[in-house]
């Protein structure tokens, strides 16, 4: 199946200059592939196809002229649902805001409208981000395109299966845990979760504030480069975005990685990882040997508590931010409330999935007197911990290497009966989002057809050797060439 | 021993103005009970002189100059609102 979107962005833009396509083609060419594969899919929550069409018409006026130059001038983007997009329905995947139509773009949104993207539509997640499967959607389980019984991963499904399917070029998703890494390997993307502070939140509906990061999810590293540029730097109306420089990633793509130190955590090949996974990891830390780069097995001794620290303190954020769902400023409201209280709670209750409502409890526990000091504090303190075995590792190696997931996208239905087990798929991505450090998921092989990912994790803000290192694995190995065989 | 009683699930849900049937606050009873025990995994450790992180990032106070802007349209406000009546929020009433 032969599609637009094998090109990368570069060799896109360079046809569109030479007008060997249109805007209106690629756009067209989402909507056809869209029609075509959707329904086994099911990656898209709303489409803005009118909107979409019409502004792929006018900007193909400008394709030769000045106004074009920008690199992703006509891209198609799809956009994770918890972003909210001025006059397109954002609903977060939650019945509670079904019929919610934002009033404003997040910045990451009016950014895409600066670098002239074009919204195809809002893509399909866990309720407020809260899972690693999709199947917590309020609305729809989207499918793995690679095996439409399996899971796209979560709780950016939409986006990573949206992309390997080839209904848009690439995505915008979220990561508060692995949400952004985990779906891409799961879907055999890339995606990468920034530094914290890298990219605005602002207008990213929020699961856990000191967690959450907007990134990309493309077919290429390349790709993946020219879409944070794009979304990436301070932000007057986040206070948490940094005011840290944005070097030119794409520079760093140079295939170079001689005398590169990798550390690999022995907690991360540990059991509970598959063998075929641990193998995958083995055979791209050869590729990175062959291409100059050296690596040593190294310790993040306080991995094991990272699960049980991202549970209390991301709940307990959680229970906070969704407190503004109340039924009263927009959004779901309970019909026939007895009194304001009853509104409240009844409208929470009618609203809210199983797996919110459970972080809600949770959450509201670990914060409520009595509790504070012996969960939420308690976890803020194994957080530092967690942050120094980063911290140390990174004052002797540039990058740390090892499994995205410690399996394959898994069946629909297998993880839902205990939230543990489905919380465990997360256990080599949350530490990251603990430390704040960047992450990204690339391609590194393939078990029983579905797709695995290799995870490089820099130092904070060193995105650019992420993307080197990334870049070079990409380019040395064939992963990424393959596709569904949707 | 369990670690959370059925009445302080009912308490908590109603500070977290949760709605609740005798049925759910039953099944929310053992969830929590689980996930707690879960995480006493780390009293394992002990951080009697660890400092607390609630931030990643080195970042003091972020502060802006006092300045009004130009705030959202009222229409625009109320667009989403379930209820309104003449440029208000409408909500049950809260005096007898």
């Amino acid at each position: 199946m032969v599609s637009l979107f094998d090109h990368k962005v570069a060799e896109l833009h360079q046809l569109l200059h030479k007008k060997e396509i249109t805007v209106t083609d690629l756009v067209s060419e989402s909507y056809k592939r869209i029609s075509e594969v959707e329904d086994q899919v099911k990656a898209f929550l709303t489409l803005d196809e009118e909107r979409a069409r019409e502004a792929a018409k006018k900007m193909d006026e400008k394709i030769g002229t000045d106004e074009a130059k920008g690199l992703l001038f006509g891209m198609p983007i799809g956009v994770k649902d918890n972003i909210v997009t001025k006059g397109l329905r954002t609903t977060s995947a939650s019945k509670i805001l079904e019929n919610f139509d934002p009033i404003y773009d997040a910045t990451v949104a009016s950014k895409l409208h600066n670098a002239e993207t074009i919204t195809i539509g809002k893509l399909n997640m866990d309720e407020f981000a809260m899972g690693s499967s999709n199947e917590n959607s309020g609305f729809q389980v989207t499918r793995n395109p690679w095996n439409i019984e399996r899971v796209p991963g979560g709780s950016s499904g939409g986006s990573a299966a949206s992309v390997a399917a080839g209904e848009v070029l690439f995505s915008l998703g979220s990561d508060t845990g692995g949400s952004i890494r985990q779906p891409a390997s799961y879907c055999g993307v890339v995606g990468l979760k920034p530094t914290y502070g890298r990219v605005s939140r602002f207008g990213l509906i929020a699961f856990a504030s000191s967690l959450d990061q907007i990134g990309p999810i493309t077919r290429t590293v390349e790709d993946n480069a020219y879409l944070l540029q794009a979304i990436s730097g301070l932000d007057p109306m986040d206070s948490t975005s940094a005011n840290v420089d944005v070097p030119s990633y794409a520079e760093s793509l140079t295939g170079d990685v001689k005398g590169l130190r990798i550390a690999v955590p022995k907690e991360y090949l540990a059991k509970g990882v598959d063998e075929e996974v641990r193998q995958s990891v083995l055979d791209a830390l050869k590729v990175l040997e062959k291409l100059g780069a050296t690596w040593e097995e190294v310790s993040l001794p306080h991995s094991k508590y990272a699960l049980a620290t991202y549970y209390l303190l991301s709940s307990s954020e959680a229970s906070a931010n969704l407190a503004r769902f109340d039924g009263v400023r927009y959004g779901y409201r309970t019909a026939d409330p007895e009194s304001l209280i009853d509104l409240y709670k009844k409208t929470r209750a009618e609203g809210f999935g199983d797996e919110v409502k459970r972080r809600i409890m949770l959450g509201t526990f670990a914060l409520s007197s009595g509790y504070y000091d012996a969960y939420y504090k308690k976890a803020q303190k194994v957080r530092t911990l967690i942050k120094q075995d980063f911290e140390k590792v990174f004052e002797k190696y540039d990058v740390i290497i090892g499994p995205t997931a410690p399996t394959p996208a898994f069946k629909i239905g297998e993880n839902t009966s205990d939230p543990l087990t489905m919380y465990a798929n997360d256990i080599l991505t949350i530490p990251v989002n603990l430390a704040g450090v960047p992450g990204i998921s690339v391609p590194c092989g393939f078990a029983d057809g579905l797709p695995l990912g290799l995870q490089i994790i820099g130092k904070h803000f060193d995105e650019s050797t992420v993307y080197r290192v990334a870049h070079a694995f990409e380019q040395a190995t064939e992963f990424h060439k393959q596709k569904p065989g949707l | 021993m369990s670690r959370i009683s059925i009445d302080q699930v009912k308490h908590v849900a109603h500070l977290a103005r949760l709605a609740m049937t005798e049925e759910e606050a039953k099944a929310y009873t053992e969830q929590l009970d689980k996930m707690i025990s879960f995480a006493e995994l780390l009293n394992e450790l002990d951080t009697e002189h660890v400092e607390p992180t609630s931030h990643v990032l080195d970042m003091k106070n972020v502060l802006r100059e006092d300045k009004a802007k130009e705030g959202l349209p009222q229409e625009e406000v109320l667009k989403n609102a379930p209820e309104h009546q003449d440029g208000y929020i409408k909500v049950p009433s809260i005096i007898e």
